[in-house]
């Protein structure tokens, strides 16, 4: 099994995942997984339903330790530092790794406080100051022209794919370096998926990226390099137009082809 | 379309069949109505024996005057700042006490064996007949203390507030998703602000009702107070001392012999059970517009 990552030109490895295993209960759901996200690249995790990609992801911000009975084996090196570490800081780890959900997840407050709520955690701003925070991450999140208007309105109250977009900028709003995707377009409607798409695609000049997605199409659109997973284990990593276009594996091919899945 | 011929719905097993349910139907629908009325029924001919006999009684000196001895007229005041004493004390007491619990139980202690423990007694306080609690606070407050007192019918009241709470806090905190869990703790927030900032803020409302329905409960309670405040004829704010409440009084006025006293309990009667009927009102506004997301 090819899973040492043909590293194509040597970029920077923002996180790099080593012999991970992961366990819920007594069930082995990732076998050894070993995996690097090159810095301000997106990396598609792509495969079949309960092949472990939502898992995958959620390791990387360990947002499994909300859960008892769920543990995680190996390392993952986030700029070096080993984040399943105990001792590991929680709360800080989630600020630099922020992530996006499948369902719009909106806090019951106003729009303008969804962004500035985890601003003000972390840094004390003036009122003009957070202002401009909350412009700029609504303006990046590309949401500014449509809620400028009503930004003392209920996150609630906007459409599907607005909360969507409010969720986006709220993440990259606290200034993380890391943002993972759990299939933030998977309850959207087309128009809306290709905006995400599109501002994934801007995001990656500051950020590094991975995208957990069951649409191959948007694999092949918003990424730069793909890990095709199945039955728990990392078939294949490869640059994005490589596995699409001549994938290593059959599986990988068969998967691509829609012979499965 | 009247071409529906040959289709299944058209044959004669199909149409027996079809009349069949509908008959059945119609019974249910019958006796479910039927039902309905018979349970309504009682709650209109007991609001209307209050009207009719508390509202007569209805006057100024009700609210002016304090309870009289036999005989001669009086009003309900010290009974009505009685009972409105002992259960804002009791609420305020039994609500904080009932909030944090439900809060720990919900998102802290979930799946630990310690919050099935508090749930299970939980319930079952939450069933316990209030003169239960009343014997209680009298063993533990009252022969201590040598007396009754509004303090010992606060401490029983706030103990019938505490499993409402709880419940409330709990089931309406379990209604939050999970996904704002996450999407805060992905934010990197403590739990203690995602507790303060977010859980509570979407169960706001159902928290709230809880506590309004406990105040409904326990301002109509009798029992606790028999053994704990007892009552007073005469006005008194000394939490130290017997106090007086509506309850206590309507019970021991509606068994006396006196026609004047009797009139004061039919109309403190009606006074109580418009006020529940008023918190649930406002229980019920404060519960529907926004449980629907």
């Amino acid at each position: 099994m090819m899973q040492t990552a043909v590293a194509p030109n040597a970029l920077p490895e923002k996180i790099s995942i080593k012999n991970l295993k992961f366990f819920y209960g007594e069930n082995l759901a990732l076998k050894s997984i070993n995996l690097p996200l090159y810095e301000k690249k997106v990396t598609a995790f792509i495969g079949p339903s309960g092949c472990g990609k939502s898992t995958l992801l959620r390791v990387l911000n360990r947002m499994y330790d909300l859960y008892p009975k769920q543990h995680a084996e190996g390392e993952v090196l986030f700029d070096g530092g080993n984040i399943l570490a105990p001792g590991q800081d929680l709360n800080l780890l989630r600020a630099r790794i922020g992530m996006v959900f499948q369902k719009p997840t909106p806090f019951p407050m106003s729009i303008y406080d969804n962004i500035a709520f985890g601003i003000r955690l972390y840094e004390n701003l003036s009122r003009s100051e957070m202002d401009e925070r909350v412009e700029a991450a609504l303006t990046r999140g590309a949401l500014w022209n449509e809620v400028k208007d009503k930004l003392n309105s209920s996150g609630l109250s906007l459409s599907g794919g607005q909360q969507q977009r409010l969720c986006i900028a709220r993440s990259i709003a606290v200034r993380p370096e890391v943002v993972l995707f759990d299939e933030p377009c998977s309850a959207l409607d087309p128009i809306s998926t290709s905006k995400i798409e599109e501002l994934i695609d801007e995001l990656t000049a500051d950020y590094t990226i991975a995208i957990v997605t069951h649409n191959m199409q948007q694999a092949a659109r918003v990424s730069d390099y793909t890990a095709f997973m199945y039955l728990g284990e990392l078939i294949e990593f490869d640059e994005t137009s490589k596995i699409f276009t001549a994938p290593g594996d059959k599986r990988t091919q068969d998967y691509i082809t829609g012979r499965f899945g | 379309m009247a071409s529906l011929g040959n289709s299944a719905v058209s044959s004669p097993t199909a149409q027996s069949l079809y009349r069949r349910r509908r008959r059945g139907n119609g019974i249910l629908l019958s006796l479910s109505f039927a039902a309905t009325i018979f349970g309504l029924a009682w709650l209109f001919l007991i609001l209307a024996a209050l009207l009719w006999q508390g509202f007569s009684g209805l006057s100024p000196a009700i609210f002016t005057e304090m309870t009289p001895p036999p005989g001669e007229g009086g009003g309900l005041l010290n009974a009505i700042v009685g009972s409105l004493i002992m259960t804002v004390a009791g609420v305020v007491i039994g609500t904080p006490i009932g909030i944090l619990a439900g809060t720990y139980m919900a998102e802290y202690g979930r799946h630990n064996q310690l919050s099935n423990v508090v749930r299970f007694i939980n319930d079952i306080l939450l069933a316990a007949p209030s003169i239960v609690i009343g014997l209680f606070v009298y063993e533990v407050v009252v022969a201590p203390m040598g007396h009754f007192s509004a303090f010992a019918g606060s401490i029983a009241l706030a103990i019938l507030v505490i499993p409402v709470v709880v419940r409330t806090t709990e089931d309406m905190l379990n209604l939050v998703p999970n996904t704002l869990r996450e999407a805060s703790a992905a934010l990197g927030l403590p739990r203690s602000v995602m507790i303060r900032k977010v859980a509570y803020r979407a169960a706001m409302s159902g928290i709230v009702t809880g506590v309004l329905l406990a105040i409904a409960r326990v301002s109509g309670e009798t029992a606790p107070l028999l053994f704990t405040a007892l009552n007073n004829q005469f006005w008194s704010t000394d939490p130290n001392a017997p106090m007086s409440s509506l309850p206590v009084t309507i019970f021991q006025f509606a068994l006396s012999p006196y026609p004047e006293w009797q009139k004061l309990a039919w109309t403190g009667a009606l006074l109580i059970t418009v006020a529940v009927l008023a918190l649930n009102i406002v229980a019920r506004t404060f519960l529907s517009p926004r449980t629907s997301k």
